[in-house]
């Protein structure tokens, strides 16, 4: 499943790139990150602040986790505190986010609500940590593919909200309103994503 | 607290399998919903692992709530959580090597399946330990028992078995798209929406009721 990873040239880079944006995206593939996908993609700017935020996460995580993995987990064959490592990190760099966006960006932490301190549960910054060390990426491949993955994140939530502003004035079904009908886009979106499947 | 603060057992109990169902009502955990329901029996293996998770972190947590300061619950609740996680994944790796595997990355990924922090937040942060376990042990099995429906329709549609028993015979053509991502996310939004038609009903009966 995972894509192999050289970064040795700038072609193997860009080919990483379109697969873990378009051919392995975290929502429509790996089944990773749908909480927040479904939760917070009511409005474009609030999916597109939700998922520069988990952006910005999940590259740092991936900085973090991978070397924490390899330089102390490794060596001291603690791995199997890989978990609980990780999740720690990931607390940390979220609180961290948060300060940070409350005192830059006040509109956008408004906005963002619950959901910011629930970027330490979406799983896909503890995937992404998983699959690093399971992948056995080194650090670099490790934090393209937080990045890489969380702009995949980004376009299908944005993408998402995009479709669902305008669900908000189309006749549904009352018990089909809300998660159900998302799903159902969900599932057509990701028809479409696995037309990218043959590219890489 | 007073007697009759104390919620009954079987109401919070009976309170995560139907009036608050993880899955159908309050829609948490979507990621392992939709990855683990290919077949019946990745299904019910998550959902006994979440449930082992739950019963013992609610458990925990709930002994420990008048301990940990508040400011920094949320991450005293991960570390549980994880504690616990980190014992099902080595005691699966070592009894059940299948199911280890082909629930892969899905067994970690139980410490941030929102149902588990939602119900340490919301339940074991406030209540005794035994109702706790209760509560956890009433949505371990809501949960399960939503995943498992889920996991029924795909496999039976996707291979025309359940949990490996051919039902629909030889001549039943595959639907693949239903076992693969697309039909993951279109067969929860479709039970999704027919749990919301039959809860609707039967709270339209119980209104019925009370105004009869």
């Amino acid at each position: 499943m995972t894509p192999v990873m050289q970064t040795n040239s700038c072609g193997n880079v860009l080919l990483f790139f379109v697969s873990c944006v378009l051919s392995h995206n975290f929502i429509f593939s790996r089944f990773l990150g749908c909480c927040p996908f479904l939760g917070v993609s009511n409005k474009v700017e609030t999916a597109a602040g939700m998922g520069l935020a988990v952006t910005f996460v999940m590259g740092l995580a991936s900085l973090f986790t991978s070397a924490v993995y390899q330089y102390v987990l490794y060596p001291l064959q603690l791995t199997y505190l890989d978990t609980i490592s990780f999740i720690l990190i990931i607390a940390g760099l979220v609180q961290f986010v948060e300060m940070f966006l409350k005192k830059s960006s006040p509109a956008l932490y408004k906005s963002l609500g619950i959901y910011l301190p629930l970027i330490t549960t979406n799983c896909a910054v503890l995937g992404v940590a998983t699959l690093n060390t399971s992948a056995q990426y080194d650090i670099l491949s490790a934090v393209l593919n937080g990045v890489f993955g969380a702009l995949g994140f980004l376009l299908a939530i944005t993408l998402m909200a995009g479709v669902r502003e305008r669900l908000e004035t189309s006749h549904i079904p009352d018990q089909f309103k809300g998660f159900p009908i998302g799903l159902f886009i969900a599932g057509l979106m990701s028809v479409a994503f696995m037309g990218f499947n043959g590219l890489v | 607290m007073s007697k009759s603060d104390k919620p009954k057992l079987t109401s919070v109990f009976l309170n995560g399998i139907i009036t608050e169902n993880p899955t159908f009502r309050l829609v948490l955990g979507t990621c392992p919903t939709i990855a683990t329901t290919t077949s019946v029996i990745n299904a019910v293996g998550m959902g006994a692992a979440a449930s082992f998770v739950l019963i013992g972190s609610n458990f925990v947590i709930s002994l420990l709530r008048n301990f940990i300061p508040d400011k920094v619950r949320i991450p005293c609740f991960i570390v549980v959580i994880c504690t616990f996680v980190t014992i099902v994944q080595l005691l699966l790796q070592a009894f059940v090597q299948s199911l280890y595997a082909s629930l892969g990355m899905f067994i970690p990924l139980i410490v941030v399946n929102c149902i588990i922090l939602a119900r340490a937040e919301a339940f074991a942060s406030k209540n005794g330990p035994l109702a706790s376990a209760v509560d956890g042990l009433g949505m371990g099995l809501g949960f399960t028992l939503a995943i498992s429906i889920i996991a029924c329709v795909r496999e039976l549609l996707g291979t025309g078995c359940i949990a490996g028993i051919n039902l629909l015979g030889s001549g039943y053509e595959p639907m693949l798209i239903s076992t693969m991502a697309p039909g993951g996310f279109m067969i929860f939004g479709l039970t999704l929406g027919v749990a919301n038609i039959i809860m609707k009903s039967i709270e339209k009966k119980k209104k019925a009721k009370e105004a009869a």
